[in-house]
């Protein structure tokens, strides 16, 4: 039974398919008609046979009609009906009885109808057709977008246009819905065709009439307005969002900028402005965070200037505290500032709207480490996401061909070395091509590479001693005070740390040299090496500074010990003489104070900052202009050519540039909780550095011989940046948590521990309840499983995502295997065309030898509509039906797949 | 600037911003540069054309080894100058704007690669992009026998059916694994 319906809807759906085939095909029907009458007696027999299967198909359309009725109705009712319809056909049959007959499967067992009954349900159809009419046409209205060119549908569009919409039966509304929908969709995706802008026009005015006009006819009553709302609110939302999407690209800075130079060098070198211009957003909002939330409300709210002693410069340094020379060194008034941690008062709440400042020193301090971490790993995963697919090898010669030119490149110069790159990289590949790895001298190779990592370490490692012993040093000098030594041995630190990042590249690359890598992996190695190297230095420098810190407590616990005795002997001088008489006032300057190791901290990075820097413009002036200029105008008075020969203008180092930007910012989020100022200093940085390098690269600069890929680096670089991140950030957070802060500066005074302002805060500020729900929480028995379970979900997640990756690539090589299986079907099936093309043309020559072949061809060939003769449309193979078009596609497909099932 | 006449309508202006990838500021930069490339005369014209050569000498084309395929691609005259109007100049912009997708460029990119303008890729039109890319000194050029070691190379991995020919879906399913190749079509005025 069930199969017996699975049958017939299947014979409907074909059914339907003719009827449309069937409208259309009106006048070769006519031809058949004449053609019937000539026909002999036996053909006539078959030929009302075939008829009378056709009334029997005409009643199933009947059928089918009333069957998608009863769909969009109640699926419920919908096979009660069915067996309803069919126990009527089968009655009916055995009331005709004579004429029954069954198709050659089997499986359909449909009851042949009388051809008067034939000519009635024609009438029927026809009546159908009429009350069918304008659904029809909304079909093919539907169907424009697919084929778009088909100009004549218009005028029935308009003929349609007045009927009116409480005509249409909610199921018609449905569909003019869906076709307006279509609409819309079409004019979204409109820019993404490739025509010509005269066709996207035409086609968008179209659609825009059509869904102007049919909008309003969608819903009924009350909704309809609210519809009409809709849409009219929608429309004003896109304009809006267009408008802001203007806007938001207007305010993207240097922009233009940034576009000149990649026209001039080619998207590499502009990738290092663009990272330049994302950093300098990122130190924008640190920078707002540090400023909004610290700075200013301790400025304004905070206690002024002077009122207590750690607000003020003590009296042995106030006669040189405006000296240009210590406010450089950032002493002084500097230190005595807002811009450092020592300055902030430990009072719980300040101003008019008791702003809780040590809570909001921490949290600010906490906030800009996490936002750090939140946006370069969204970053990161975005760059994965966009870059993710192109990990395979195997299209490394099409890749090459079809990718490598740039076409933002719009400077003869880089052009020609842009042919000259690719026309190596060609060769280059040509070559290994070839050869494959054909090592003569495997050993020597290794032993240099060996040798080469050696050097390496060594430099590395001389350059870590000699950092930690300049610092050691420097600390002596500090002891003795700064006074008595000269300029060098005040900077010594950050002036060699700065050689060293100068020179130190230079020598990696000459040690690059022996071990004969390919140029993409000798910059991989070399790019390695100096981040090393910085990180080697920088950790050095921690190293030494902790040293430092720990001197500094060791004299804290002097001082305070000399100020209790101090308070003491005040307190005792004048106590014994009155008790009661007011405390006596002296001035804070004179108030003895403790080594403030925060503020310390603070100004080392600082003056890191600084001096970094400087030499990076100091590089910058000597290294690229000077050369540029002495290159251009000794040149007509040298011995040999300097531009083309040794000096030579300089290249622009992304690689190197991208990485001291890394470093730079690492300092930064390193010391920003010690010195507010911070990201204020390195936000004036970037500004400066981004118009004097696009000044030195545009006016002394040439472009680089061999132009690498922006793109393949780009998430190196923030590989690195998280790296840098995460390991700037162990420091502060150490001492953080383990030292405790200093007694009598900063905001945090008095306290055990920095983090113990938000235990303080949550027992004043927070509801008893909350406290203690925050204690249960951050108990070792929660935190513990809790952890526990993040990692099993980590775990999980990586083990879902790696098997996710196991099913792609199995569905991959099932997409190469089915390729191939379709290729091979489709080479057997064009074969068999043309052999059967062959047969039928000699067939034909030898019936009707004055036709030609060539105009027999395209019938042929042609699947689609056109003319059809009767010789054609009786193939009797029902998949090839004359008419199929976009609707009969599919089921084409699908009848043969269920048959090989 | 200009008279009335270089203006762009509004309601064009906003048409072109729905049809294209380019915003409104972008739009009217082309506009005004297209305007400068035409004559004195030409400006009142309903719809100008502008010749290749003149189109050629933009900066962002000059130094481009497929300018004048480019223009050939683009253009809708029906004498197959290359010449543009402001339409298909703006339909060039789109397509190798920032934001076009990565189907519309790789569309372009394959008619601009085909030089012969017949719907695939075959040995001449491979040998002929070679050339462009290799620029046109004698020095960087490709022996013959590299050349045909490349083409074997390219069709072996990018011609899927093996028919001899890139053709289009071939050519897209190349060019949509490759990390750079969105960020390197790109024009930009």
């Amino acid at each position: 039974e069930r199969e017996k319906h699975k049958g017939k809807r299947r014979n409907g759906d074909r059914q339907k398919n003719e009827r449309e085939n069937q409208r259309r095909k009106r006048p070769s029907k006519l031809v058949q008609g004449i053609r019937e009458e000539s026909q002999s007696k036996t053909e006539r027999r078959e030929r009302s046979r075939r008829r009378r299967r056709r009334a029997e198909h005409e009643t199933s359309i009947h059928e089918g009609n009333e069957r998608e009725r009863d769909q969009t109705r109640a699926k419920s009712t919908k096979s009660k009906k069915n067996i309803k319809n069919e126990k009527t056909r089968k009655l009916e049959g055995k009331e005709d009885g004579e004429a029954q007959e069954r198709s050659g499967k089997g499986k359909l067992k449909l009851v042949c109808a009388k051809n008067e009954e034939k000519i009635e349900s024609g009438d029927q159809l026809k009546e159908k057709e009429k009350a069918l009419g304008v659904k029809k046409k909304k079909k093919k209205r539907r169907k424009k977008p697919e084929t778009s060119e088909e100009g004549d549908d218009e005028e029935e569009v308009n003929n349609d246009g007045e009927v009116r919409p409480e005509l249409l039966s909610p199921e018609e509304l449905e569909k003019l819905k869906d076709a307006v929908d279509e609409k819309k969709k079409l004019i979204q995706s409109l820019r993404g065709k490739p025509w010509p802008m005269k066709q996207k026009l035409v086609t968008l005015r179209e659609s825009q009439l059509f869904v102007e006009k049919y909008e309003g006819a969608l819903g009924k009553g009350k909704g309809r307005k609210l519809y009409a709302y809709k849409v009219m609110m929608t429309k004003k939302w896109m304009k809006f969002q267009r408008d802001f999407e203007n806007f938001k690209t207007a305010c993207i800075p240097w922009e233009m900028k940034i576009k000149e130079i990649e026209s001039h060098f080619g998207s590499s070198v502009a990738s290092y402005f663009i990272f330049l211009r994302w950093m300098y957003g990122i130190n924008m909002i640190l920078f707002g965070l540090t400023f909004g939330l610290v700075m200013v409300p301790e400025a304004l709210m905070g206690r002024p200037y002077g009122s207590i002693p750690r607000k003020t410069v003590p009296r042995a340094e106030e006669a040189g505290a405006m000296d240009f020379a210590v406010l450089w060194d950032f002493g002084g008034y500097a230190q005595y500032s807002v811009l450092f941690y020592g300055y902030y008062n430990n009072q719980r709440a300040i101003g008019w709207f008791k702003f809780r400042m040590p809570l909001s020193y921490f949290l600010v301090g906490v906030g800009t480490v996490a936002y750090s971490y939140m946006v370069v790993i969204r970053t990161m995963a975005r760059n994965a996401n966009e870059s993710g697919i192109g990990d395979d090898n195997s299209f490394n010669f099409s890749w090459k061909m079809f990718t490598s030119w740039d076409y933002l490149i719009g400077n003869p110069e880089t052009a020609d070395n842009k042919f000259a790159s690719i026309t190596t990289s060609f060769k280059e590949a040509i070559l290994e091509e070839q050869e494959s790895r054909k090592d003569d001298n495997i050993h020597l190779t290794r032993f240099l590479r060996v040798l080469a990592n050696f050097l390496v370490l060594c430099c590395l490692a001389g350059s870590g001693y000699l950092i930690y012993f300049v610092v050691r040093r420097s600390q002596k000098f500090a002891l003795d005070g700064l006074e008595n030594h000269t300029w060098w041995e005040r900077n010594e630190v950050n002036m060699v740390m700065s050689l060293l990042g100068m020179f130190c590249p230079m020598l990696f690359d000459v040690i690059s040299t022996l071990e004969n890598y390919h140029p993409r992996v000798a910059l991989q190695w070399q790019l390695g090496r100096i981040f090393a190297l910085f990180l080697g230095n920088l950790y050095t420098f921690i190293i030494a500074l902790m040293d430092a810190i720990n001197l500094k407590r060791k004299e804290e616990k002097v001082v305070k010990y000399n100020i209790t005795m101090w308070e003491a002997s005040l307190y005792n001088g004048t106590g014994s003489e009155n008790s009661t008489a007011p405390p006596i006032t002296i001035h804070p300057a004179d108030v003895p104070r403790g080594p403030c190791w925060e503020t310390m901290v603070g100004q080392e990075f600082v003056r890191l900052i600084i001096s970094d820097t400087m030499t990076t413009y100091i590089t910058l002036l000597i290294g690229d202009f000077l050369r540029a200029v002495l290159v251009r105008f000794l040149n007509h008075c040298w011995c040999w050519d300097l531009e083309a020969g040794f000096p030579s203008y300089s290249e622009f180092d992304v690689s190197g540039n991208v990485l001291g930007l890394i470093f730079n910012q690492g300092m930064i989020w390193m010391g920003a909780f010690y010195a507010p100022c911070l990201p204020a200093l390195n936000l004036l940085r970037l500004h400066v550095s981004m118009y004097l390098q696009c000044w030195a690269v545009m006016c002394c600069n040439v472009p680089q011989e061999r132009v690498f890929k922006a793109s393949g680096s780009n998430n190196f670089y923030m590989a690195m940046l998280l790296v840098i991140l995460f390991l700037s950030t162990l420091p502060a957070i150490y001492t953080i948590v383990t030292i405790p802060p200093s007694f009598d500066c900063g905001p945090f005074s008095g306290k055990n521990r920095m983090f113990d302002v938000i235990q303080e805060t949550l027992e004043s500020d927070f509801p008893a309840w909350f406290s203690k729900v925050f204690s249960y929480a951050s108990n070792p028995g929660l935190v513990l499983p809790f952890i526990l379970l993040m990692v099993l979900a980590i775990y999980y997640l990586q083990s879902t995502s790696k098997s996710y990756k196991e099913a792609n690539v199995e569905l991959k090589k099932k997409l190469q295997m089915q390729n191939e299986e379709n290729k091979k079907k489709n080479k057997q099936a064009a074969l068999k065309a043309q052999m059967d093309l062959e047969e039928a043309r000699k067939m034909y020559h030898g019936r009707n030898p004055s036709l030609s072949a060539g105009d027999r061809e395209p019938q042929f060939s042609a699947r689609g509509p056109g003319p059809r003769n009767g010789h054609n449309g009786n193939h009797g193979n029902p998949r090839y039906l004359p008419g199929f078009r976009q609707q009969s596609e599919p089921r084409m497909c699908r009848v043969p797949s269920l048959e090989r099932h | 600037m200009g008279t009335t006449a270089s203006q762009l309508p509004k309601d064009s202006l906003s048409e072109y911003q729905e049809l294209t990838f380019l915003t409104k500021q972008e739009i009217l930069l082309a506009h005004r540069r297209f305007t400068e490339l035409l004559g004195r005369d030409e400006r009142n014209h309903p719809n100008p054309r502008v010749p290749m050569q003149v189109i050629l000498t933009l900066p962002e084309l000059k130094s481009n080894p497929f300018k004048t395929r480019i223009c050939q691609v683009f253009s809708t005259s029906e004498d197959k100058d290359g010449s543009l109007t402001f339409e298909d100049f703006l339909d060039l912009l789109s397509a190798f704007s920032d934001s076009a997708t990565l189907e519309i460029k790789s569309h372009y990119a394959f008619r601009i690669f085909d030089f012969d303008d017949d719907g695939t890729l075959d040995h001449s039109d491979l040998e002929k992009l070679v050339n462009c890319l290799t620029g046109e000194t004698e020095d960087t050029r490709l022996t013959s026998e590299e050349m045909r070691q490349l083409i074997n190379n390219i069709l072996d991995e990018s011609d899927i059916d093996k028919d001899g020919t890139v053709n289009l879906s071939e050519f897209q399913h190349v060019i949509s694994r490759s990390p750079d190749f969105v960020s390197s079509f790109k024009i930009v005025l």
